[in-house]
């Protein structure tokens, strides 16, 4: 695996907010079995190191831009487990009092501009932000995730073209998971994703998303540069999303095959397969990360448990919010 | 009291609130050296510089799309969209991600940003050039709906519009940009919501939208030669609208009529009218009527576009016919 941060306390870190991903996303998905999540919900699990080993290399003052697959970014920045399932139960609680749900989660607290359910619609948001921290003279990044879907999109050229024009200090990251909705990315994408920025004038990288070590020295090497005005960058994130498209695409043999995703889960899967390192590098001891996991598990269950009992907005909040004082 | 253009109004309203605070900047095509097709920006690139006078690309979704981000983290944008009809180009940017950010993120993210665009037919531009498409976006809750009718409203709505923490959309009628009126020279605002009673009047009461307050006003005169009371109101903003000024004014003379230049079907003239239908009911005598554009794209011969729009004198004899008890049952 490649080099990134050295230190014990950030290997550390970047497992657990993986691990902190995964749980999170195994117990939404079993809200949503149980009948306990209104709506539906698309699960991040097998990405990751891609939100993981970007936003480590974020402080909190950068932006980032989120999509419908959005809960890893959330966690990856920096939220809370008890406000983020407050928010998917729609409770009064959630980072948005249940206004947004799972789908446009936001957390500016922690530079996070929100989930978007349009899918790139938040790639002018994004760039809107890297242009007005350029204007500002500020050296904040801010970095917009999008999926391969979503360089089908208009909207990523124009916007992509502007920060080329203008140097804005973003980057655009291409989470590539194989699948737009229910159809392969080679259906829908012809020529080169990473051509497509480099048409612009953009440099840009393809990284193996399953690595986050990878990703996470890139990341930093990136972001350090977009700091000093050498953005914009764009990345192309080669990883797999374990799930379907949401979480009740559960029969999707038709456009993918089980051995597949067997493969994928089984010896790609950025967990174990960085979790293997730590203990191979003696980082760590498979007692530690047990620890660590089961830790994280009973924040999960306790945050659940928190959500469910919470209490829904008031019916008077239902117009409240439209217009900002 | 000094007479300004429409166009001087816009351009001096731009101008002092970007001297009174720094985080406002302009974005669009053609916006800095050219100051734009109309040249209601002339001189700001000069006065303030590339880097908060910024011409962009023809990527109309992009830039806006550009705007919302900035708003959402301190910047106040000003977004010059050059024709009215464009807003269909922006529209996902416009509606689902400026107008729902406030509401989606349960009040913690908001979106201060302004975009000035026009409407109005008879400038010979034809279908995608000519539209009124205020009804589009008022009816989209979350954008705020400004449609000033003179110079004076152009600036202090304005005003307004940069130091509120909403979008706001602000549509100038193209056809007015060299229309001149008294502007103070010291500082004023408009409150949103506070309609304008421009002509007093107790027959018949004329609701008009943007350059429609011209033509009611005319139609006023008209119809007060023949010894015909018209009041005239303009609401100046459409979202939020002042319903009691309007209200308190059928009340008073039992019959409306209201004009706006957007297509009659669906729009904006059908809201304000069925609002009126539904509280001042009992004070009606007659129908309220809608004068709209004709439900036609706009035609570009001049022989057939002037017949698209609400003219005073078409606003005088539905008047007329009104107060003559003629339209009771509102058939012909």
């Amino acid at each position: 695996m490649a080099k990134a941060k050295t230190n014990t306390e950030d290997y550390l870190q970047m497992y657990r907010q993986m691990v902190r991903i995964r749980t999170f996303e195994d117990t939404a998905n079993q809200l949503y079995l149980s009948a306990k999540m209104p709506g539906l919900t698309h699960m991040y699990s097998g990405e990751e190191a891609v939100a993981v080993g970007i936003c480590e290399a974020l402080r909190d003052s950068d932006h980032i831009t989120s999509t419908h697959r959005g809960h890893g970014h959330c966690v990856a920045k920096g939220a809370e487990f008890k406000q983020m399932f407050c928010e998917l139960l729609g409770k009064a609680e959630g980072y948005c009092r249940g206004k947004g749900g799972s789908m446009h989660i936001a957390d500016q607290s922690h530079g996070n501009l929100g989930a978007n359910a349009i899918v790139g619609g938040s790639m002018g948001i994004a760039t809107g932000s890297a242009l007005r921290a350029k204007l500002q003279g500020r050296d904040d990044v801010t970095v917009c995730f999008f999926g391969d879907g979503a360089t089908a999109q208009g909207l990523m050229y124009e916007v992509m073209n502007m920060a080329a024009l203008w140097k804005l200090p973003v980057i655009y990251a291409c989470e590539n998971n194989g699948y737009s909705e229910y159809t392969k990315t080679e259906e829908i994408a012809a020529g080169s994703i990473t051509a497509r920025a480099e048409a612009f004038g953009i440099e840009a990288h393809q990284v193996d998303g399953q690595d986050v070590l990878a990703v996470n020295a890139l990341a930093a090497k990136l972001v350090a540069r977009a700091r000093k005005g050498e953005g914009p960058f764009f990345i192309e994130l080669m990883t797999y999303r374990y799930h379907g498209h949401h979480v009740g695409d559960i029969n999707r043999e038709y456009y993918r095959s089980k051995a597949e995703e067997k493969d994928w889960r089984e010896n790609r899967d950025p967990i174990i397969r960085f979790r293997a390192h730590l203990v191979a590098e003696g980082i760590a001891s498979e007692e530690d990360l047990d620890a660590l996991n089961a830790q994280i598990a009973a924040d999960a269950a306790e945050a659940v448990a928190y959500a469910e009992a919470a209490a829904y907005p008031p019916a008077e909040e239902v117009d409240m919010h439209v217009f900002a004082a | 009291m000094r007479e300004i253009t429409l166009s001087q109004a816009v351009n001096e309203a731009i101008a002092e609130e970007m001297r009174r605070d720094p985080t406002v900047f302009l974005m669009g095509e053609d916006v800095a050296e050219a100051g734009t097709p109309f040249k209601v920006l002339a001189g700001l690139v000069e006065e303030f510089g590339t880097d908060r006078v910024i011409d962009t690309p023809i990527s109309e979704p992009g830039f806006m799309g550009m705007a919302v981000g900035a708003a959402m983290t301190g910047a106040r944008p000003i977004v010059d969209l050059m024709f009215g009809d464009f807003i269909f180009l922006i529209m996902d940017q416009l509606c689902n991600q400026a107008a729902k950010t406030h509401y989606m993120s349960g009040g913690k993210l908001t979106v201060p940003l302004v975009l000035r665009t026009n409407l109005g037919a008879t400038r010979r531009s034809a279908a995608q050039h000519s539209q009124s498409l205020q009804a589009l976006v008022a009816h989209i809750p979350g954008l705020k709906v400004a449609m000033p009718s003179s110079a004076y409203e152009a600036k202090g709505l304005m005003k307004t519009a940069i130091r509120d923490n909403n979008p706001v959309v602000i549509f100038e009628d193209k056809l007015m940009y060299q229309d001149k009126a008294p502007v103070p020279e010291e500082e004023y605002l408009i409150p949103f919501g506070v309609a304008n009673v421009k002509r007093e009047g107790r027959d018949i009461t004329l609701i008009g939208t943007s350059s429609m307050v011209q033509v009611a006003e005319k139609a006023a005169e008209i119809l007060a030669r023949e010894g015909i009371s018209a009041e005239v109101i303009d609401p100046r903003t459409i979202v939020p609208l002042d319903e009691k000024t309007l209200i308190e004014s059928v009340k008073k003379t039992s019959r409306a009529i209201v004009i706006d230049e957007g297509h009659q079907s669906y729009g904006v003239t059908a809201e304000i009218a069925s609002r009126l239908n539904e509280k001042a009911f009992y004070h009606l005598d007659a129908p309220v009527l809608r004068m709209g554009a004709m439900d036609v794209p706009v035609p570009f011969s001049p022989a057939l576009e002037d017949l698209t729009v609400p003219t005073p004198e078409a606003v005088a004899e539905k008047a007329r016919m009104l107060c003559a008890g003629e339209m009771i049952h509102a058939a012909e």
